[in-house]
């Protein structure tokens, strides 16, 4: 901890980002979607009325529904705070004279990933009075609750290695903003559709050989698509059933989140990579 | 200090530095002189160690700017020739930021900060915002920042360059006043007499190569070539002309208006000038002014800009 707080990068983006309006307006952004969608949960389950009541399934599906919204804000922020991290820099013609001290590249990267990723917790945190209102009405363990937080966790720093990944090798912003936000819906997004193209196919190769036992090629490409998919990961988290179905459909029982942390820690681990030995590209070491 | 050898960097087929090899002794302000992509910013950035040459290598302070970059970051201050600043930092937030990013401790930076703004003269900006700063303010500015680690060499790429007359005698100052310090400063400018005066030795390169190097007085006389002299005497104009047009280093011999002065270009050196003139004298000329029309280092420059555009 006394080493990251000693991370000059780390605390001079934390000091520009506090300072910055644009990251409280991000912040009023986000509370506001969420109190958008919490208080129209409410309104809808009680009938809008006083009288109304709400039953713990209710909650539950409240904290579903909620964490996939939160899930989704979370992979929309992301690439916003990352991808201009290393781009800005060579814009407003700063990094070279950074470049000249004696930070490492690891040291700019990490301290410029952290403080992305330092805010974004503060805005999971600044959520938290609000996305535990599912507490006050039961039906969701706290267990379930910190899981949840973990693999945002996860799936924003693999989220903002890529943005800081493309911010180091793109020139400029705008096209690392793009490639990120291409990066995060072909994760979110592209993922499930080559699932169900995947599993189309299967149906379709089993129809016509009349063989319906034992793996084929498609099905464990399949299940890699869907454990890959956030949104796949959170629903098969919080409701048993879709696990079930999840492995009835492609017959491997391995824990889909499993599968996603290690090829998101992968993830994160080549993008910060490449972002440290591109950081100082002109040069022959990366020292 | 500084030594560079051999150094050739390429950028495709563009050869912007052709073997470059020159040294730089301690303590020496060395003027680095060339027209617009001559080199002298892409030798200062691989000597900052932004850039890696494509053979050849540069040595500061015994520490090779190839193998050793991290070494030789701590031993130099870059000031670059285009910069920008973090709008919402203030000025001494800047020079902090700077400070850690060098290793400098919290209480070494609270001692630090103050004398540099003082030796920048900008200690009343000290808490405001580095945005608002004017562009000579913001110039020194970044040469404090390259002060802050309180670097043997610095390397100043154009730092007067965009500054109004009164910016530029301030930087000017501030950099007299490093040179008394000791410290060993590469400096690019396109500003010459200013460099004239600052400088103890000049290089001058031209498409990568380094084609003149010394003190500026040295690189003067090499550069001018032949010498337009004048003479004045009193009368005897016909009679002088016939004494010129013996000698076998005079040539172009005119007489100017007025039948006063009479001037002509000179291929002898300094011995047989000052021969020429004594025998001028002994022959009874009535000479009362023999000038030998100085060339500034603008003019070499301009000689040398225009030899490099025409090629």
């Amino acid at each position: 901890m006394k080493g990251l707080l000693s991370n000059p990068v780390l605390m001079k983006e934390l000091k520009l980002r506090f300072r910055a309006f644009k990251s409280f307006s991000g912040l009023m952004f986000y509370l506001a979607v969420l109190i958008i969608f919490v208080s129209g949960f409410l309104l809808i389950f009680t009938q809008f009325s006083t009288s109304g009541f709400f039953v713990p399934s209710n909650s539950f599906t409240m904290f579903s529904v909620l964490s996939v919204l939160q899930m989704a804000l979370v992979m929309f922020i992301t690439p916003g705070l990352t991808a201009g991290a290393i781009s800005t820099e060579r814009e407003k013609q700063t990094l070279n004279i950074l470049l000249t001290t004696t930070q490492s590249s690891s040291q700019i990267i990490i301290g410029k990933l952290l403080s992305s990723v330092a805010f974004l917790i503060l805005m999971l945190i600044a959520g938290l009075p609000l996305y535990s209102i599912v507490f006050l009405f039961g039906g969701v363990s706290p267990g379930q609750f910190f899981t949840m937080f973990f693999f945002y966790l996860v799936t924003l720093i693999a989220i903002g290695s890529i943005g800081i990944m493309f911010s180091t090798i793109t020139k400029r912003t705008i096209i690392s903003m793009i490639a990120t936000y291409g990066a995060m819906i072909f994760l979110g997004g592209i993922t499930a559709f080559f699932f169900f193209v995947g599993f189309s196919l299967e149906q379709m190769m089993m129809s016509q050989q009349q063989n319906t036992q034992g793996l084929t090629t498609f099905l464990p490409i399949s299940y890699f698509w869907a454990s890959i998919n956030p949104g796949v990961l959170i629903l098969t988290l919080l409701i048993p059933d879709t696990k079930t179905a999840l492995i009835d459909t492609v017959g491997i029982s391995f824990p889909n989140w499993i599968v996603y942390l290690i090829f998101y820690v992968f993830i994160t681990i080549v993008c910060l990579t490449i972002a440290i030995r591109k950081l100082r590209a002109n040069m022959k070491t990366n020292r | 200090m500084i030594e560079i050898q051999n150094l050739t960097k390429k950028f495709g087929t563009f050869t912007a530095l052709d073997q470059l090899t020159m040294t730089v002794g301690e303590g020496v302000v060395f003027g680095f002189v060339g027209a617009n992509g001559a080199g002298k910013s892409t030798t200062f950035s691989i000597l900052a160690t932004l850039l890696s040459p494509s053979s050849g290598d540069a040595f500061i302070n015994g520490k090779s700017v190839v193998k050793e970059p991290k070494e030789v970051r701590k031993l130099i201050g870059y000031m670059p020739d285009f910069f920008g600043v973090y709008d919402q930092l203030k000025t001494d937030e800047y020079l902090d930021f700077y400070g850690a990013c060098y290793g400098l401790s919290e209480k070494q930076r609270k001692v630090l900060i103050p004398q540099l703004l003082e030796l920048v003269n900008l200690t009343d900006k000290r808490y405001e915002y580095v945005d608002l700063l004017s562009r000579g303010m913001k110039q020194r500015l970044c040469l404090a920042r390259s002060l802050i680690h309180d670097p043997k060499v610095l390397i100043l790429d154009e730092p007067a360059s965009g500054l109004d007359p009164r910016a530029r005698v301030e930087m000017r100052e501030i950099i007299k006043q490093l040179k008394q310090m000791g410290k060993t400063i590469l400096i690019s400018s396109h500003i010459l007499p200013e460099l004239a005066e600052m400088c103890d030795e000049i290089g001058v390169i031209d498409r990568g190569k380094l084609i003149a190097h010394g003190n500026v007085d040295s690189i003067q006389s090499k550069l001018q070539g032949d010498k337009n002299i004048t003479i004045k005497v009193l009368h005897e104009i016909e009679k002088t002309v016939k004494f010129l047009e013996e000698d076998p280093f005079v040539s172009s011999i005119e007489v100017l208006e007025g039948n006063e002065a009479i001037t002509f270009i000179y291929k002898g050196t300094k011995e047989e000038q000052m021969k020429l003139l004594q025998r001028a004298i002994v022959a009874g000329l009535p000479v009362y002014s023999f000038m030998e029309d100085e060339k500034d280092l603008e003019d070499v420059y301009m000689a040398i800009t225009k030899g490099a555009d025409s090629k």
